[in-house]
């Protein structure tokens, strides 16, 4: 008599995510470094259009290749995308080769018409950029004017029926105390809220130490997290406050070069959107081979997808939560990856930014490339008197410095 | 995006005698682990994490009822019920709907 054995339980999916997969999830594409805007936290350092972009007929090239790897959608973003004069033709095109697309934009191309367009269709999905409930605390982000475009463009989009866009939040210390207030606004036009996490990536490096939260926020936040369950997109980038209790729902996982990665606007690919840095860069879809072959054969991509050390967390109870946290967190602010992210709620991340601040001082890794615009020295000065409000969450001492100065 | 983990333990019923397909909205990309399941329509992503539960699903469509695509798949009697709440998950999000088998 044969006895079997009971099927053995399959390996947490998270184990077999680590280990890469051979297609991504989903990927991130940024199509310009164009953008109408100047955010003072864009993780692309975005503004003016690099002359080396791709293509259309590059673009879907790109879009075939995802066809066939069944990538089944991108996030598409910038720069702001709708500026590029092919965007809606490439959308088209993708949804028309079984890649669906959800595109971010701050919202200054989306009138009347095109909402309605958008509406039609299924297979496109829309998020709007708003960092903050109110005028006065989004715009001394994202710039002059930039709340009122959002407003407008979720109500063409609640007008003409669409029923789910996103509305999207970076989450920073002058605005987590208006969570509630993010949520009504998504309420009011029918959207769905997506708070992600601020990265000190792009112009976010320079902007980090004024925007990121503060830790009793973070407890706030995970809290307001938990209590609104799955309700609340967070595309999955709060991992690392998982260590506060339960985790949160979603992969709790950096999908790096591993089940995501990011293709910019001139093709580069890198690990991930908040990783624009040659420590990064695994190759580019003009290579031979073109993506798949990136994807598939790049030794950055190939390492990330070995056994990484903890470093100084081994010894944490907490690693299988957080696993240590965001890569690109630790990157930029000059911390060791094999180590705790800056925003560890244990405060690891905080003394070892202490010992780095202490010891001998060391250049903080730039990003690669900057694609902000110049500004004049009138535009300077006009920035530069720019204030935040003041708030009672303003705790440091240095909350009233203007974070637009460059 | 939004995600949903279908393994083979959620407590739901479902009708196994029904017949059932795949949504027509739903594209299927076998995994190591199982399979990655998007639907166009609902923008929402779910990971089969069984490669069983992906044979039954391919099976769906061209058998008359979902116990028989079970056992197409080689499912066991004894598993069955773990298999049920796994289809009960997937109908419950759209990712296969009722429909007459081709």
């Amino acid at each position: 008599m044969t006895l079997l054995a009971p099927p053995p339980r399959p390996a947490k999916l998270v184990d077999q995510f680590e280990r890469g997969l051979d297609a991504p999830i989903c990927l991130t594409w940024e199509l310009t470094y164009a953008c109408n805007l100047a955010c003072v936290h864009c993780l692309s350092s975005s503004g003016r259009r690099d002359p080396r972009e791709l293509s259309t007929d590059e673009c879907k090239a790109v879009i075939d290749e995802l066809q066939r790897m069944q990538v089944f959608y991108v996030n598409i973003g910038g720069g702001e995308p709708t500026v590029r004069k092919d965007f809606w033709e490439l959308v088209d095109y993708a949804t028309a080769h079984d890649v669906g697309v959800k595109f971010s934009t701050n919202g200054s191309r989306i009138d009347a018409k095109v909402a309605a367009r958008l509406a039609a269709s299924d297979y496109v999905d829309v998020q709007i950029s708003l960092d903050g409930a109110t005028a006065e605390v989004n715009d001394h982000v994202r710039g002059p004017g930039s709340y009122a475009t959002a407003i407008q463009a979720m109500e063409h989009l609640a007008a003409a029926g669409f029923e789910g866009f996103k509305l999207s939040v970076v989450c920073t210390r002058q605005n987590l105390g208006q969570l509630d207030e993010f949520k009504a606004i998504a309420d009011r036009y029918k959207a769905q809220l997506r708070l992600t996490r601020l990265r000190p990536s792009g112009r976010g490096a320079d902007t980090w130490d004024e925007l990121h939260p503060l830790p009793h926020q973070q407890r706030e936040l995970y809290d307001w997290l938990v209590a609104h369950g799955e309700g609340v997109l967070t595309g999955d980038s709060f991992f690392h406050l998982a260590a506060y209790g339960d985790a949160l729902p979603g992969l709790n996982l950096c999908g790096a070069g591993r089940v995501v990665c990011l293709i910019d606007p001139i093709g580069d690919v890198y690990a991930c959107p908040f990783a624009i840095h040659d420590e990064f860069l695994a190759g580019n879809v003009r290579d031979p081979g073109g993506f798949q072959h990136v994807w598939r054969e790049s030794e950055l991509f190939l390492e990330l997808r070995e056994p990484q050390s903890a470093g100084a967390c081994g010894s944490c109870d907490f690693f299988d939560k957080c696993r240590g946290g965001c890569m690109a967190a630790k990157f930029f602010t000059g911390l060791p990856l094999a180590g705790p992210d800056p925003e560890c709620v244990l405060g690891h991340g905080e003394d070892a930014l202490q010992a780095l601040a202490t010891g001998a001082p060391a250049a903080k890794p730039k990003p690669s490339g900057d694609h902000s615009k110049l500004l004049s020295k009138r535009q300077q000065r006009e920035q530069a008197v720019t204030r935040m409000p003041d708030k009672a969450c303003d705790e440091s001492p240095l909350a009233a410095f203007p974070i637009l100065q460059r | 995006m939004s995600t949903t983990t279908v393994s083979p333990d959620r407590a739901t019923t479902f009708d196994l005698d029904g017949s059932w397909r795949l949504h027509p909205q739903v594209a299927l990309r076998p995994e190591s682990f199982g399979a990655l399941a998007y639907h166009f329509g609902t923008r929402r992503l779910s990971f089969l994490k069984d490669r069983t539960l992906l044979s039954i699903v391919e099976h769906l469509g061209a058998e008359p009822c979902a116990a028989d695509a079970c056992a197409a798949a080689g499912v066991a009697p004894a598993d069955l019920p773990r298999y049920e709440q796994a289809l009960a998950t997937l109908a419950a999000t759209d990712m296969i709907c009722p429909g007459a088998p081709a």
